[in-house]
């Protein structure tokens, strides 16, 4: 039986029982998300950067004048939301429990961390699509995919019951 | 509701006299984000039961997209920015 990673505790919070290897992981996906909102969020276009867009999507993609308004407000503001769920993950990484915020915070910097790889990788809904064996060069950042992808699913499934 | 007996002449530019005519959110299917966490959410941020949030999320899921909100352009400007804070595919346009 897989042990849950993820659990309530009687103190209204959140215990997490992750395995030092698996933290390795969630140490070592940070940097790509905080490289692209650092580096390339800001500088880069819509349509440039696929894994971009995704993370600061076009509101208004028939009205450029609106658009350029709404980016101007919002971008820096999401900018600053995306980073900071990051900076939760990163600074929580070996904690051993978490409020609510902070679990919210994981849950949504996990996500964005997906987002980017699973671009990067050309993940698609058909699942034969997906590399079959471990020599695939896409292999190594699938196994990481799927992760996250676990451990999101358990977060989720906590948050969600009451 | 009805229409109105009196025949009103709807001008070619409603755009531009009637600016506060309803914004749709609308949310995109993608090939990443998890539908429980779709579903999750759209409880969290409006509120949606968990039949209507799984309703909407298996729209966007097997439509391509659902309409999530709607309302004056500040209100839906807010919910696409929320959204996007999520990592969701959301856009917005003048309801049709």
């Amino acid at each position: 039986m897989i042990r849950r990673r993820v659990v309530r505790d009687r103190s209204g919070g959140f215990k997490l029982r992750i395995p030092a290897e698996e933290r390795d992981i969630l140490r070592s996906v940070g940097p790509g998300l905080r490289e692209l909102l650092v580096d390339r969020a800001t500088a880069i276009k819509p349509g440039e950067d696929e894994a971009v867009d995704r993370l600061f999507p076009v509101a208004y993609p028939d009205d450029d004048e609106r658009q350029a308004e709404f980016r101007l407000l919002a971008h820096d503001q999401l900018l600053e939301s995306h980073l900071g769920a990051l900076a939760v993950l990163e600074e929580t990484t070996d904690a051993d429990h978490l409020d609510e915020d902070q679990l919210l915070a994981w849950m949504r910097a996990l996500n964005h961390i997906r987002l980017v790889i699973g671009v990067n990788l050309g993940v698609t809904e058909e699942r034969e699509e997906w590399p079959e064996s471990l020599d695939d060069p896409r292999a190594p950042g699938f196994v990481v995919y799927q992760y996250l992808t676990y451990l999101q699913g358990e977060i989720i499934e906590v948050l969600a019951s009451a | 509701m009805t229409t109105s007996p009196v025949e009103v002449k709807e001008p070619d530019i409603d755009e531009v006299v009637t600016p506060d005519r309803p914004w749709i959110v609308l949310v995109w299917n993608d090939p990443i984000n998890l539908m429980s966490y779709v579903t999750f959410v759209f409880q969290k941020l409006f509120g949606y039961s968990l039949e209507k949030a799984t309703k909407l999320m298996l729209d966007v899921h097997e439509k391509g997209r659902a309409v999530v909100s709607s309302g004056p352009r500040e209100k839906a400007e807010l919910d696409v920015f929320r959204l996007h804070e999520h990592g969701l595919w959301a856009t917005m346009e003048h309801e049709s």
